[in-house]
């Protein structure tokens, strides 16, 4: 490579760099300011927004977008290959804080996990899978080597027999309806929509909770929630939202 | 007699060995040239040459009983409403020397010989040859034009031409001035079938009746008017000889002949036939019933589902049905790849059933779809059932887990599972169905407490479950990759 175009692929390489900076900020000052202003600490935006009081509906394709997540646990594992049936269900079934399996939370409730403490956050996803990656990025949180708990609550207007729940996630996963198991994903996974279905279940009239963990490694962790009836179409009449009646 | 008594063994090894990849009929399915099979009542029927025929009560064990009057060569029957036409002919075929020869056409409220409805009446003739002209009148069949309601008759042999008769599908006799029209040469046992645009004539070429001498083979040409003209795949009219194979010898069956659509629905279809010699049968004519494909436009003659150790893949996302159970990772010394080295290179030890079965739970197991790794959990030994009857075409099979006893079964909640051992309980039992595009449906004998005929089906790309049958979808769709 002759001295000439090396300079001008420094100038191109330059002038990249200086149009990305322009795109997020106009005053931008040096790369850890822009870098800020460009995915500021604590937003989460554009993969999530802040749950208003107004209910939330399934999507048009039956896909969950309302959750509470808690920030990630810490969960070393250098490979997804050690995820198999039964380490993934001695990992979820393990206590990390109280009440896990039956608490409700509510937006900004901390829970203490060894010697950190945690915070549950209300969010609406902006697409149809929740970026578990990019909650934790925004948040400044680890990325890797992590063990995601969520919840949601669905209010059903009836009694909806042999639905089932359909999950993606990337990588393992585990999901309850009510308390009682549905799904285990195991091994490496990507998330794909209707990876895993349940058996045939009963959403009751009323409120149902549904509350998964999702844990990875190395990779952009991720989930995809949704019900199907029957003929395999999304079930769309419900409404979502984190006010707990007990019923 | 150690001679005898080897070249035996090693006759009966061939035989068991053949008779384990190709299916016959069981019971007594001994016809030659078989009607197309009807069902009646729940049960299936098939007339031949020289009078009498075959009934199954599932359509695999066929034993004698079913009566007709008249004897003469070739039936073929149809369901019109409530009545069965039945046609044949007498004379001809070139038997004690002649080709002058009748094709009859009668009918029947039932093809139950125990029924008071059981009767033929109106016999008439529909067809003749003269023993001089360019036919022999046997050999007839019908087709139903599903696009209007009109009823044909073909009919003829190598003796000349095939032909096409118009009848009325009200009472079975000839339309009043219809004229044969010559459809095809050097065949016989012709019979025809409609399907998206195409009529299908299908002929059969070869030598008959000369037991496992017999070059019987069967083929076809379509054409889209019922009056041709009908070309093969290469163009060549079937009035210049022309045919696309359909079906011919096949292991220990020799001589196809005398083809029969049997339309089971939802994308089954099969065909029926005769071949002139089974081996394993000192060499005399049976019955057989096979998957019938179909590739570009063309039918193609599949082969029954054959024991043995198999991937079940699922069309929809190509995952394996497999145990749920821990994956168990394989001895492995990482390597960087394009680093040269001097290790000499030995082959890899694949994970056997020893190395992961005593780490599966003893009781029942469920199955999911993952990725096929050749590994003991995924690999499915499929065998036929004896003394449990069958289905057309094949016996109900058991599907286990290789080298073990643990079998797939249906639940009451219309799921599936594995139980640790097969005791040929109904909901272990199991009917795989070639689809008209070489795929497989998969379908228990019973579901338990349920009364719905359901199939194998994919609900989620990992997740089987038992679901009525959806011909537009891949879900219920599987294929079986030998192992």
């Amino acid at each position: 490579m002759n001295v000439p175009r090396k300079i001008m692929i420094l100038v191109l390489s330059l002038s990249v760099l200086i149009l990305a900076f322009q795109r997020c900020s106009t005053t931008s000052e040096g790369v850890a300011k822009t870098i800020e202003l460009c995915d500021p600490i604590g937003s989460q935006m554009p993969y999530f927004t802040p749950v208003t009081s107004s209910p939330r509906t399934p999507d048009e394709d039956g896909f969950l977008r309302r959750w509470l997540l808690l920030e990630p646990i810490d969960k070393p594992n250098r490979t997804n290959t050690v995820f198999t049936d039964s380490y993934i269900r001695e990992t979820f079934n393990a206590g990390y804080f109280p009440a896990q399996f039956t608490v409700v939370p509510h937006e900004g409730d901390k829970v203490t996990v060894g010697d950190r403490e945690l915070k549950w956050h209300a969010l609406d996803a902006t697409g149809f899978n929740v970026k578990l990656f990019r909650f934790a990025s925004n948040l400044d949180k680890q990325m890797y080597g992590v063990l995601f708990w969520v919840v949601t609550i669905v209010d059903s207007p009836r009694e909806m027999q042999n639905v089932r729940m359909a999950v993606g996630s990337n990588s393992a996963s585990m999901w309850w309806l009510n308390g009682g198991e549905t799904l285990l994903l195991t091994g490496d996974r990507r998330m794909v929509m209707d990876d895993f279905v349940s058996k045939r279940i009963t959403l009751k009239k009323g409120q149902n909770i549904i509350r998964g963990a999702v844990i990875n490694g190395p990779g952009m962790s991720d989930f995809c929630v949704r019900f199907i009836d029957e003929n395999g179409d999304p079930v769309r009449d419900l409404t979502i939202s984190f006010e707990n009646t007990g019923n | 007699m150690r001679s005898h008594f080897l070249k035996g063994t090693v006759f009966i090894l061939f035989f068991l060995r053949l008779s384990g990849l190709i299916f016959a009929q069981e019971g007594e399915p001994y016809i030659h040239d078989p009607s197309t099979i009807m069902l009646c009542d729940g049960k299936y029927y098939t007339f031949g040459t020289g009078g009498g025929g075959l009934i199954s009560e599932d359509g695999w064990i066929w034993h004698g009983g079913a009566e007709r009057p008249g004897g003469g060569v070739a039936p073929d029957v149809i369901h019109i409403g409530d009545r069965y036409y039945m046609t044949y002919a007498k004379g001809g075929g070139g038997l004690g020397g002649g080709h002058a020869s009748n094709v009859y056409v009668m009918w029947t409220k039932t093809l139950d010989p125990k029924s008071p409805d059981f009767g033929f009446k109106d016999e008439t003739i529909v067809a003749t040859s003269d023993g001089e002209e360019d036919c022999d009148a046997i050999d007839s069949a019908f087709l139903l034009d599903p696009t209007d309601g009109r009823l044909w008759l073909s009919y003829g042999t190598y003796f000349g031409f095939i032909r096409l008769i118009e009848l009325d599908p009200k009472t079975g006799k000839r339309m009043p001035g219809n004229e044969p029209v010559n459809i095809a040469i050097d065949c016989e046992a012709t019979a025809m079938m409609y399907r998206d645009g195409w009529y299908y004539l299908l002929g059969t070429h070869g030598t008959c009746c000369d037991g496992p001498n017999s070059t019987y083979n069967i083929r076809v040409g379509r054409s889209r008017k019922v009056t041709g003209p009908y070309l093969d795949n290469m163009d060549i009219p079937m009035l210049r000889g022309g045919g696309k194979l359909v079906a011919a010898a096949n292991g220990p069956l020799i001589g196809a002949g005398h083809f029969g659509l049997l339309d089971l629905g939802d994308g089954v279809e099969k065909f029926s036939c005769h071949y002139e010699a089974d081996l394993r049968r000192s060499g005399r004519s049976v019955l057989s019933i096979q998957p019938l494909l179909w590739k570009d436009g063309w039918p193609v003659g599949g082969e029954n589902f054959k024991e043995g150790t198999y991937q079940i893949r699922s069309e929809r996302s190509g995952y394996a049905l497999e145990l749920v159970v821990n994956f168990v990772r394989m001895p492995h010394t990482r390597r960087w790849f394009r680093r040269e080295n001097n290790e000499p290179i030995k082959p890899v030890p694949p994970q056997v059933l020893a190395d992961v079965i005593s780490d599966w739970p003893t009781g029942n197991i469920e199955v999911r779809m993952g990725d096929f790794m050749v590994r003991p959990h995924q690999k499915w030994a499929i065998t036929p059932v004896d003394s449990v009857g069958g289905y057309p075409g094949s016996p109900w099979f058991k599907i286990t887990i290789a080298g073990t006893d643990r079998a797939l079964a249906a639940t009451a909640d219309c799921e599936v599972v594995t139980v640790p051992a097969f005791i040929k309980a109904p909901e272990q039992l199991w009917r795989i169905d070639r689809m008209i595009d070489g795929t497989y449906r998969i379908m228990p004998k019973i579901v338990p407490n349920s009364g719905e005929p359901l199939v194998l089906t994919a609900v989620g790309a990992r997740t089987p479950t038992l679901a009525r049958f959806d011909p537009n979808s891949d879900n219920s769709r599987w294929n079986f990759i030998e192992q």
